[in-house]
């Protein structure tokens, strides 16, 4: 808790302040990462397997090194440190279980569609582009693994020499066998989600040069500006000779969390010593780079009579794709959240991760916290419709409350507001809408849910902020923190405003940059309002607290009795008044310095052991929420339009009330494009969907229009109590879409997403045949 | 080869390759950022400009055809520091997070209002649905879309502007940022 005064009468905190980057943003004048040029910059592509797996037999160069304009062509024994050993991004601590290699440039296999094999860097696009194309690669193809099912059996082919089991948490609490046989009711069900993409507006992207003393200076679009340590590693050099720069991202929702271009525009200023641009097409985006897990999820869930959970029976199968990236985590954040928001005394889970061909997956919003959902709430309405109890009803005698244990061993320590959350999201609903024309059916779900926020608290995180004023009486703040579209930086201006009394707009916010600015850690894991918040609360109140006694001493006063304003400080409900500069001048007489570096240190626990009798705190707190859908359908076409949405969360105290509205709307519509039309297509692995044409993120007439509604319970562990609302929307939406369709039509889909084709086939629309609809 | 063209008001004349698209040329030739490369393929509505004040996705325009035309980019808008209406509404009704998409989806909105193709909260979702956002949901930006609407009186089609269906080289084509889904 920041033990922050009152909840009341706050000036800044709270309040509906325009964002101003959003300014800048709406002029055009962001400079994003590929909006960046340099005199003489080389510009750098890669060419990338057309096998899915495939040995490389032979990797001629030659003929593109040849092409007029091309610089360099690299290819991994090139590379200075071929190996990515990936550990948990931006952390001090490595946790090496979870250690995972990947490689910069294939090294003798590829083992996914679009991996990279060469790097090529010339003077102009088109010669890089023409040098892809010369290069020639000769494939001796391997058996192609695209089933996780077959990849854990005899015979399978192996994609590492590891074997093909990248990860798996198992436990078990009470006795889930005799508690089943035990139940009045239990319902067996098997959920299947699939792969997506983060399909963020802006490709990957970025530039890179050589600079003073040798720094290897890199400005890309990524949410790790600690991803310099691991350039430094890959080039072997030491960290300090690597310097990341982040500027305004384009979205990153978890894709921009591993390294993209980084490695790439390292290796080409440091080889080349010129100044050089990388920027992925849409189509490389979609084809290669890390997408979410899809996973299969058997779930048994017992009750009794009165519709209390006595038993769950849980086994999750996700596919992590070719290497391993974050994989062991995001099974993680599964295992701790794939009990829902329920108490229960029986729990079995079997979670494991393993590797296919397919393109690696990793992290993305919801991060493993979010396809559970889809099951663990099919359950209860599943449950509920056995016992004939209430939906709502079932899940209010179910609920987890603060003082409660999740199986892991995970602790509960603030209020859980399910129930407020529920009676919320139905106050406002009303009636169901009748249906618009013949052979339309409308109906509505519900789906509540728990996140977390915060890294797990074994990683021993921390982020570090500093304030300081200028003579003027503007206030700098410098953190490097990655803004990625979610007002990350405008919200610390906020809270900067609020302790020390200056005007947002005299603030200026020095963000992303690893070696001017202090390290405050991704901007991942709904982690950064929560951290980084806290850590400019912390410099802010020191700050204060430095001035504090010179202005008492100016104004004649006593020290409880200054008030830190727009102009200056003054004596509360008096007259005297000292503008910022005159205490500033003040302050440089007694040595009091008027800058602050701050660091906020996030709660410490056990380290995760590998070890299946394990059992501790993973995650500092959670994100609770209901959301509710009407939806309808069109019996014949299998179409499912959504006719309203409301999403309640309690987010502990709102900083910026535009900003958490915008963080539930887009993680609905991101929901909504997961429960309804996105997905990749694979076939043997290799992916089908390479374009916006085909990779269908919903439009402005698909969504509905959304309507947050925000719960403030005072109990967040953030900045003024305040819960992290990044990541959290996004994981009700499939299962409340998928509760409405039942609704509407008396089918419950399990299979994601569900296309008109689906939802037709499962209602038996004319002309459609059930079957395993993958068209 | 040489295309001399208004942009913002400016005379322009950039020296580039035949098949260049109108977005490569605003970015490596005139360089200007504020059209967006979101997907090259005519999809996402990031790369959105005017055209003799329709609205197209420059990524699928070549640069060649804008030879004699007037091309308005997002950047162009304000006035000094005051900022378009709509600019304006974006910005107080939360419609920009990271903002990749905001130059285009401004360009669209601005043609949809003109054109009077934003009447309702259907039509202005329909008049964007050319335009991809990931971030926002899209609510704010209606809401934004709407209130600069509510301050315009819809205005007729301007009489320096083609008619869409005129034999003009540009006003001949159907705008690709309007209208067009994926």
């Amino acid at each position: 808790m920041s033990g922050v005064e009152v909840r009341t009468g706050r000036r800044v905190v709270g309040s509906e302040l325009a964002r101003h980057d959003a300014i800048e943003k709406v002029r055009g004048r962001t400079v994003y990462a590929a909006d960046f040029s340099l005199p003489g910059m080389l510009h750098a592509r890669l060419k990338r397997s057309d096998y899915a797996h495939a040995r490389l037999v032979r990797v001629d160069t030659e003929p593109a090194a040849s092409i007029d304009g091309v610089i360099a062509v690299y290819t991994a024994a090139d590379i200075p440190q071929n190996t990515v050993w990936v550990d948990v991004p931006g952390q001090t601590m490595e946790v090496g279980a979870l250690k995972a290699r990947s490689n910069v440039l294939a090294d003798g296999v590829v083992r996914y569609h679009g991996e990279p094999i060469a790097l090529v860097a010339a003077e102009t696009e088109d010669a890089a582009l023409a040098a892809i194309d010369a290069i020639d690669v000769e494939y001796e193809p391997l058996p192609v693994l695209d089933d996780p099912e077959r990849a854990l059996e005899p015979g399978a082919p192996q994609i590492h020499e590891s074997g093909n089991l990248l990860a798996h948490w198992e436990l078990e609490e009470g006795d889930v066998e005799t508690a089943l046989a035990g139940a009045d009711a239990v319902v067996e069900d098997t959920y299947r989600t699939q792969f997506i993409d983060h399909a963020y507006l802006e490709p990957e992207a970025g530039v890179a040069w050589r600079d003073t003393d040798g720094v290897i200076t890199i400005r890309a679009a990524t949410q790790v500006v600690e991803h310099f340590r691991d350039v430094a590693k890959i080039l072997e050099l030491p960290d300090n000779k690597v310097r990341l720069i982040t500027p305004y991202v384009g979205g990153g929702f978890g894709g921009k969390e591993d390294m993209t271009v980084e490695p790439y525009l390292g290796v080409v200023a440091a080889l080349t010593g010129r100044p050089v641009r990388m920027v992925w097409s849409r189509q490389e985006s979609l084809l290669a780079r890390q997408n979410r897990h899809a996973v299969r999820m058997r779930y048994r869930t017992g009750a009794d009579a009165a519709g209390r959970l006595v038993a769950m029976d849980i086994d999750i199968l996700s596919d992590g794709g070719a290497y391993a990236l974050l994989s062991a985590l995001v099974l993680l954040y599964s295992t701790t959240c794939a009990g829902g928001p329920y108490r229960c005394p029986n729990v079995r889970i079997r979670a494991r991760t393993v590797y296919t061909n397919h393109t690696p997956c990793s992290a993305m919003r919801g991060f493993g916290g979010m396809q559970v959902v889809v099951a663990y709430e099919g359950q209860m309405d599943r449950l509920a419709a056995e016992l004939g109890i209430d939906p709502l009803d079932l899940r209010r005698r179910n609920f987890v409350d603060s003082g409660d244990t999740l199986p892991i061993g995970q602790p509960l320590e603030t209020a859980v507001e399910l129930p407020a959350l529920i009676d919320a999201v139905a106050e406002r609903l009303g009636p169901v809408p009748e249906p618009s024309a013949p052979r339309r059916a409308v109906g509505r779900g519900y789906a509540c849910n728990l996140q977390p926020y915060g890294r797990c608290i074994w990683l021993n995180d921390w982020s570090s902020a500093w304030i300081g004023f200028e003579l003027d009486g503007t206030l700098v703040i410098r953190i490097a923190v990655p803004d990625i579209g979610g007002g990350q930086a405008s919200s610390l201006i906020q809270i900067a405003a609020e302790v020390l009394g200056v005007p947002p707009e005299r603030i200026t916010i020095h963000i992303g940059d690893s070696a001017l600015n202090p390290l405050t850690g991704t901007t991942t894991a709904t982690r950064q309002l929560y951290m980084s918040g806290n850590a400019v609360l912390k410099a802010a109140q020191e700050l204060r607290a430095n001035l504090a006694p010179v202005a008492a001493e100016l104004l004649e006063v006593d020290e409880d009795r200054v008030e830190f304003t727009a102009d200056g400080v003054r004596e509360r409900d008096g007259e005297r008044a000292v503008a910022f500069p005159a205490l500033l001048a003040a302050c440089a007489s007694v040595n009091v310095p008027w800058h602050v570096l701050a660091t906020h240190r996030a709660p410490k626990g056990v380290p995760w052991q590998a070890d299946e009798s394990w059992r501790g705190q993973v995650f500092p707190d959670f994100t609770y929420g209901c959301h509710a859908a009407d939806v309808e359908v069109d019996l014949e076409s299998g179409q499912t339009r959504v006719l309203r949405y409301v999403a309640a969360h309690d987010v502990g105290q709102t900083i910026n009330p535009q900003s958490v509205e915008g963080q539930i709307e887009g993680g609905v519509a991101m929901g909504l494009g997961y429960a309804l039309s996105e997905r990749l297509v694979f076939e043997e692995a290799l992916n089908l969907t390479g374009s916006f044409a085909q990779y269908l993120i919903p439009t402005a007439v698909e969504v509905p229009a959304i309507e947050p509604v925000i719960l403030e319970s005072g109990e967040g562990v953030g900045p003024f109590n305040a819960r992290g609302i990044g990541e959290p929307p996004i994981g009700p939406p499939a299962p409340a879409i998928a509760a409405a369709i039942a609704d509407a039509t008396g089918v419950r889909l399990t299979e994601l997403p569900f296309t008109p084709e689906r939802v037709a086939a499962a209602v038996g629309a004319p002309g459609e045949e059930e079957s395993d609809a993958e068209g | 080869m040489i295309v001399e063209f208004t942009l913002n008001g400016s005379p322009q004349r950039c020296d580039v390759p035949a098949h260049w698209t109108l977005l490569r040329m605003l970015r490596d030739s005139a360089l200007r950022t504020d059209a967006k490369h979101g997907c090259g393929e005519g999809v996402c509505g990031a790369c959105a400009v005017l055209v003799d004040g329709i609205a197209m996705n420059s990524c699928s325009v070549l640069a060649p055809q804008v030879e004699g035309a007037s091309v308005e980019t997002v950047g162009g808008l304000a006035r000094g520091e005051e900022l378009h209406p709509l600019q304006a509404e974006m910005v107080a009704r939360g419609g920009v997070q990271c903002g990749f998409c905001t130059p285009g989806m401004v360009i669209s909105a601005i043609e949809a209002v003109r054109i009077g193709a934003a009447g309702s909260e259907a039509e202005i979702r329909h008049s964007l649905a050319g335009n991809l956002c990931r971030c926002t949901g899209y609510g704010k930006i209606v809401s934004a879309v709407g209130a600069y609407r509510d301050g315009e009186s819809p205005e007729a089609p301007r009489a320096d502007a083609p008619e869409r269906e005129s034999e003009g080289a540009i006003g001949a084509e159907p705008s690709p940022g309007v209208g067009m889904g994926p």
